[in-house]
């Protein structure tokens, strides 16, 4: 059974409506995605390709605002990289929710935090998810 | 000099915190070996022959004498009381408890430092000109753009986990001390019409298919940087080779698909994220240019003491000749500490050494210490009235070896002493070739010669850019060593040629005196450099002084 990750911890996956699965190598100049598709879920063959972040990046940046979906071996430390990709939510399998519970993804549901390029992509005057440093 | 703001500091903090938190987990099963191994290697702890061993970044090469205490404290409480100056501008320590390295870590974020992204499949830390904001041929500053690139890279969410490493140099000088050519993406700071932008070099490297870069854009204006930076990760990230780890660093995607077809991707992707970039980049630039003001120096103060000691003391005219550095300032030096003394080992510097030169940075240059990616230690503004004193207080450390960019000036890797992934000894050879020609006594006459020596094909040694190169294989369990001539690591960069079959260990530094006595025969005049001389004259009289007229090849050709 499959587990969904969010901020607030695990739960079950609670979706039933159609599924736009991409894979890792998808074609980004093929990246284009009907805003009201249900779900999007990009899946990661192993947690070391990191293709799905950028993936889940330019289908933001294309105007996609639906529910986007990380799947398959993310691990608990690339929880924050993922929801800063533009993602909702991780979902994994129970070996991986048992290896790595919910604590441990928890301890990175401070994602807003410590975000540099938040920092640099901000537009001036705009509120940042982390204080500006002293000094700027 | 930038000092880390509160957003810094908080961030260094947390990651370590992480990283205790890592530690644990994979003790307790939580991480699978595979699992912790990207992210020790993302925190700089990597697996070596002997032992763990941590790289400690140094961004752009700078630091400060607080910063160089800390690094001698580390040296003496957690290792074993010294610590090895990189290629890369970083520091590493070869001897670190894996249980030791979370404190390592809290002890270096006290003073504004740490190991992030120093390895792994990461943008690693970023490069610089380490005579940047002293020399007198700067168009600009490269560091507060430098420190820029550190920012935007440092955890960036995309690019964590990346086809490969990914090296980014930059420098502000139209004399390239960076390496530019040889990175992943290099930048040479430029004005033009009375705006500051950059060339941008792509697919540079050097490992076992070196490869010069090509320019994707010829002026990139300024305000434009972290956004094509950005594109042209992205489009490597999707693009670059995943099945093969020898195929996947950008200079094959280069290769692979040509330099118009990876200029149109990476166009296509930076309109794409421009519009993302709201403006705060810029105005942090602007700010960091502030922090990296320079120093007041000081003001009609005499040179006379430097120009009488120049004259009187034939040993600190020649570490002066050889040593310094030309100022912006007439009355001022760069000073260019050698951690060459002749048998040592390059780059390596004791706890004691590295206090001395913190001390000597405090009093005689603007608490302001760099690390050069040739193993150096550069104190960048000292008075030239200061010299006299500086030079034998060095001289009391073993510090005041006159030789930069002389024949024992040498790059060398760890080698097979340290690295688990070497095929033959580095280190040994350096000293060899560095006790032979002071035994000699040629160094002098010799002039500007650099010779750069890899223990393996992955090149960190960057012999493919030695004016002699010089790379250690295994040839059937034994040490071999080939030889590659005519590399220029500068703005006139260049890759080695390979001259022939290798030679043994016992026979390599013979090897290397044939050819600098071939060179002192045919040059023109002494002006003439060796490099000039092999340019003019191609490889094939160097050949003869290697194996003898005729060329035949030997029996046991590498």
């Amino acid at each position: 059974m499959s587990i969904l990750v969010t901020d607030t911890g695990f739960a079950p996956d609670d979706w039933t409506g159609p599924v736009c699965d991409l894979a890792s190598h998808t074609d980004p100049a093929a990246l284009q995605i009907a805003p009201d598709t249900g779900l999007v879920r990009i899946r990661f063959p192993s947690f070391a390709d990191g293709r799905g972040f950028t993936l889940a990046r330019l289908l933001r940046l294309r105007g996609y605002a639906g529910r986007l979906r990380a799947a398959g071996h993310v691990i608990a430390d690339q929880y924050a990289m993922a929801r800063r990709a533009g993602f909702d939510e991780v979902e994994i399998d129970a070996a991986l929710a048992a290896r790595q519970p919910e604590g441990q993804w928890l301890f990175r549901a401070d994602w807003r935090a410590h975000d540099h390029r938040a920092r640099l992509q901000a537009h001036p005057g705009a509120r940042l998810g982390a204080p500006l440093g002293a000094g700027l | 000099m930038y000092r880390y703001t509160d957003f810094d500091a908080d961030f260094v903090a947390e990651r370590n915190r992480q990283f205790r938190q890592q530690v644990a987990r994979r003790l307790d099963g939580s991480l699978t070996e595979d699992e912790f191994k990207p992210l020790r290697l993302m925190n700089g702890l990597y697996l070596q022959l002997h032992a763990y061993m941590l790289r400690v970044a140094i961004p752009y090469g700078t630091l400060n004498a607080r910063q160089m205490r800390r690094l001698a404290e580390i040296a003496e409480r957690w290792d074993r009381g010294y610590g090895h100056f990189t290629t890369r501008q970083n520091i590493q320590f070869n001897w670190p408890r894996l249980r030791d390295v979370p404190d390592m870590l809290d002890a270096l974020a006290e003073v504004g430092m740490h190991a992030v992204q120093t390895s792994g499949n990461t943008i690693r830390n970023v490069t610089a000109d380490h005579l940047a904001g002293a020399a007198a041929d700067e168009i600009a500053d490269p560091r507060p753009v430098a420190e820029l690139i550190r920012q935007w890279s440092t955890d960036h969410p995309e690019f964590q986990f990346l086809p490969r490493k990914f090296k980014i140099a930059i420098t502000g000088s139209p004399n390239d001390r960076a390496v530019t050519r040889a990175h992943d993406i290099g930048l040479r700071l430029l004005e033009r019409d009375g705006q500051t932008g950059y060339e941008v070099i792509v697919g540079g490297g050097m490992g076992r298919t070196p490869m010069l870069g090509q320019v994707i854009r010829d002026f990139l204006p300024e305000a434009d940087l972290l956004p094509y930076l950005e594109a042209i990760v992205s489009v490597w990230n999707l693009l670059g080779r995943r099945d093969n780890k020898y195929k996947a660093r950008i200079k094959i995607t280069l290769h692979e698909h040509g330099i118009d077809a990876l200029r149109t991707r990476v166009e296509d992707r930076f309109a794409e994220l421009r519009p993302a970039f709201g403006g705060a980049d810029r105005a942090i630039l602007a700010a960091l240019r502030r922090d990296f003001a320079p120093p007041a120096l000081a003001q009609g103060r005499s040179t006379r003491v430097f120009e009488t000691a120049r004259a009187a003391d034939p040993v600190f005219r020649a570490w002066c000749d050889s040593n310094l550095a030309p100022h912006r300032a007439a009355d001022h030096a760069i000073v260019q500490v050698s951690l060459k003394a002749h048998g040592a080992v390059p780059g390596d510097a004791s706890a004691a050494q590295m206090r001395a030169l913190a001390d000597l940075a405090e009093r005689y240059g603007h608490d302001d210490l760099r690390i050069s990616h040739e193993q150096n230690v550069v104190l960048p503004h000292v008075h030239k009235a200061d010299l006299p004193q500086l030079h034998a207080a060095l001289t009391a450390q073993g510090l005041g070896t006159a030789n930069i960019g002389r024949i024992s000036d040498i790059i060398a890797c760890p080698g097979m002493d340290y690295c688990a992934l070497a095929t033959a000894r580095s280190i040994p050879v350096a000293q060899e070739i560095a006790t032979r020609f002071q035994a000699l006594g040629l160094e002098d006459e010799i002039g500007p010669l650099k010779i750069k020596i890899s223990g393996c094909i992955n090149a960190c040694g960057h012999h493919h850019v030695g004016h002699i190169g010089i790379l250690g294989l295994d040839r059937g369990g034994v040490e071999t060593y080939q030889i590659t001539l005519g590399g220029d690591h500068s703005e006139t960069a260049a890759l080695g040629q390979r001259i022939g079959p290798g030679f043994a260990a016992d026979e390599i530094v013979p090897a290397v005196e044939r050819l600098v006595q071939a060179y002192l025969a045919l040059r023109t005049e002494p002006a003439e450099t060796f490099l000039a001389c092999y340019r003019r004259l191609g490889p094939e009289p160097f050949k003869t002084a290697l194996y003898g007229a005729g060329n035949e090849a030997r029996p046991d050709a590498a």
